[in-house]
């Protein structure tokens, strides 16, 4: 319960934060009387049109990202489980860029989160079928890698192919992902497919609790693993597809959140679960937050920060397991 | 102080005289001239005589970024490599600037005459590049008649500096400072440029929270590219569209990217756009 509050007070923190940081530089009171108040001046346009949904969309997405790490490490029983490093994420990227290459997605409004789904769905159905129910670690991190490198591999390819001379230098956004200049078009494009991936990988907490004893276990107490594995997947595929298809794919968010709140739950997956869609959101909002401060007039990607702090622990994580290797 | 002004004043004299003197003439004018840049393209266009210029670059024959796109495509296209020009067998070449810088060192290496034209920073520098490229064709007199023109026509256009406060405003946020044509030419029309008052000189990203607080009354922006592209997708975004207002955005047209007399074409768009 504690662990509940202090997450979600780092949450309104940050979401506060990430209302007031911004080049054009206002006080908190103008701000916040510009957010609250009469519409009509330009700070109001600022504050309502570009902030706001930047920061709903910075905890839409890191709710996504960090639920989605922990239902696939509590099902796979391996810590190394994460959407970017498994693939799943570049897939749905290639998804979104199929789609809005093709025209496709200009073509009805749901096409692009649709596409996206599309893509994380294979990404994730190819992953566990290929890593099993134990999800070993060897399998997991190959197929991880060999469905990135392809993912990645086709974006470039779409976005090379493209008539539009700025769709080349978009490789960088599909790979690392940002939330700069983003509307509430993509915060009302994304909610819906993000809700549902949220309830259904939400209800996946008795499951997984009891998938630590072990698969027999498990159904002995009462548990459908095909239809957990399902709603797992479906969840994932949903709120990742969503996530990447108006953020680009953001990477480690799902490993390293987890990783950090677990001992705080007394290592209860079901637990983890919500902590983890809380500490996501904190994660990615204060990630926002530093791209903004560390280089206010480049389109840093978010991306790259959270590589900067995942990445030496994904290899500490490595070090940690190589003995099952 | 005053010597060093002095001795300042003389360099510039002397090296003034020595870029006068590359601009001399040939004996013989060149009889197989290419053109390897958009802006290049349009100048020899205009100026060389029939016969006298044999290729142009592949832009030129491009509707969305080349004015002189239906003149452009009854040329020989060339894509700037080296190998391919040489194999014209040119006299001359010119070039930008900013044309590859391997590609020009290598035709000068192989002994062909490269010229390069720097870009136009100001409307007063079209007629310099029009003298520059009607000596280079040695068709000094038809740069004369269009230096003529442009400059009764230019006179006829300028505005005194009282209309609307205006801004660039591109994909990816991108937006024009002071120190080029395109101010030049915004500023000529009579409008006041954003630029000016966020003392910004040089181009660059601007972040959109600050073009809402800039609040233009007038915004120029490029007409989108077909394909899909998130640069261009920030020219969708509802504040964009709020600032934009009901009236929308003025789109520059291929008339503003070369500083030749064509930017005339681009200066009565503005001032039919005031009035």
């Amino acid at each position: 319960m504690r662990v509940f509050v202090i997450l979600s007070a780092l949450v309104v923190i940050l979401f506060g934060a990430s209302l007031l940081i911004g080049p054009a530089g206002f006080g908190p009171a103008e701000s916040l009387r510009a957010l609250l108040g009469e519409q009509g001046d330009a700070v109001t346009l600022v504050m309502r049109e570009i902030r706001l949904p930047r920061a709903i969309l910075g905890v839409m997405v890191g709710i996504s990202l960090g639920l989605s790490g922990a239902a696939l490490q509590g099902y796979l029983r391996n810590p190394l489980a994460e959407p970017g490093l498994i693939g799943v994420s570049g897939s749905a990227a290639l998804g979104a860029v199929i789609a809005l290459q093709t025209g496709v997605a200009a073509s009805f409004a749901l096409a692009l989160p649709l596409a996206a789904l599309t893509g994380a769905l294979i990404a994730v159905f190819l992953i566990l079928a290929l890593a099993g129910p134990r999800g070993g670690s060897l399998t997991l991190i190959l197929a991880g890698i060999a469905i990135s490198a392809l993912a990645g591999a086709l974006t470039s390819l779409a976005l090379n192919l493209s008539p539009n001379p700025f769709a080349v230098s978009e490789i960088i956004f599909w790979m690392m992902g940002s939330l700069a200049d983003r509307s509430f078009t993509h915060v009302w494009l994304a909610l819906p497919f993000m809700a549902v991936g949220w309830v259904l990988l939400a209800r996946l907490g008795r499951g997984l609790d009891a998938l630590t004893l072990g698969e027999d276990a498990a159904e002995a107490l009462g548990i459908r693993l095909d239809r957990l594995r399902l709603m797992l997947v479906l969840g994932v595929a949903a709120s990742v597809g969503a996530a990447t298809a108006v953020a680009g794919a953001i990477g480690f968010v799902g490993l390293v959140v987890p990783h950090m709140l677990r001992p705080f739950v007394g290592a209860r997956p079901g637990a983890l679960l919500w902590a983890s869609a809380l500490g996501g959101a904190a994660m990615v909002l204060a990630a926002d937050i530093a791209v903004r401060l560390v280089l206010p007039d480049r389109d840093l990607q978010l991306g790259v920060l959270m590589a900067i702090v995942g990445a030496p622990l994904f290899l500490h994580l490595i070090y940690k397991t190589r003995r099952q290797l | 102080m005053v010597v060093f002004a002095v001795a300042g004043l003389l360099l510039a004299a002397a090296t003034g005289l020595a870029s006068a003197q590359a601009d001399e003439p040939a004996a013989v004018p060149p009889q197989r001239v290419v053109s390897m840049n958009l802006c290049t393209d349009q100048l020899a266009m205009m100026l060389a005589a029939r016969g006298q210029l044999i290729s142009v670059s592949d832009l030129a024959a491009d509707p969305d970024t080349s004015p002189m796109h239906e003149q452009g495509r009854n040329y020989p296209a060339n894509h700037g490599g080296a190998e391919e020009i040489y194999l014209l067998r040119p006299d001359l070449v010119v070039a930008g600037t900013y044309s590859d810088p391997t590609v020009v060192a290598m035709l000068r290496r192989l002994g062909i005459r490269v010229a390069q034209l720097d870009i136009v920073r100001t409307l007063d520098e079209v007629p310099e590049r029009l003298a520059t490229m009607g000596a280079l064709l040695g068709r000094q007199d038809a740069a004369a008649a269009q230096i003529a023109d442009f400059d009764a026509a230019l006179a006829a256009l300028s505005a005194p500096p009282d209309g609307p406060r205006a801004a660039f405003y591109f994909p990816n946020g991108y937006t024009l400072g002071t120190g080029t044509l395109s101010h030049d030419i915004l500023t000529t029309a009579g409008y006041r440029h954003i630029a000016d008052e966020l003392g910004r000189s040089a181009s660059g990203r601007l972040a959109l929270e600050l073009l809402i607080i800039a609040d233009p009354e007038f915004v120029i922006t490029s007409s989108p590219y077909p394909g899909a592209s998130r640069s261009e997708a920030l020219l969708e975004h509802p504040a964009f569209a709020a600032v934009v207002g009901a009236r929308g955005a003025f789109i520059s047209s291929n008339d503003w990217i070369c500083g030749t007399p064509l930017v005339l074409n681009a200066l009565r768009d503005l001032v039919e756009a005031r009035e």
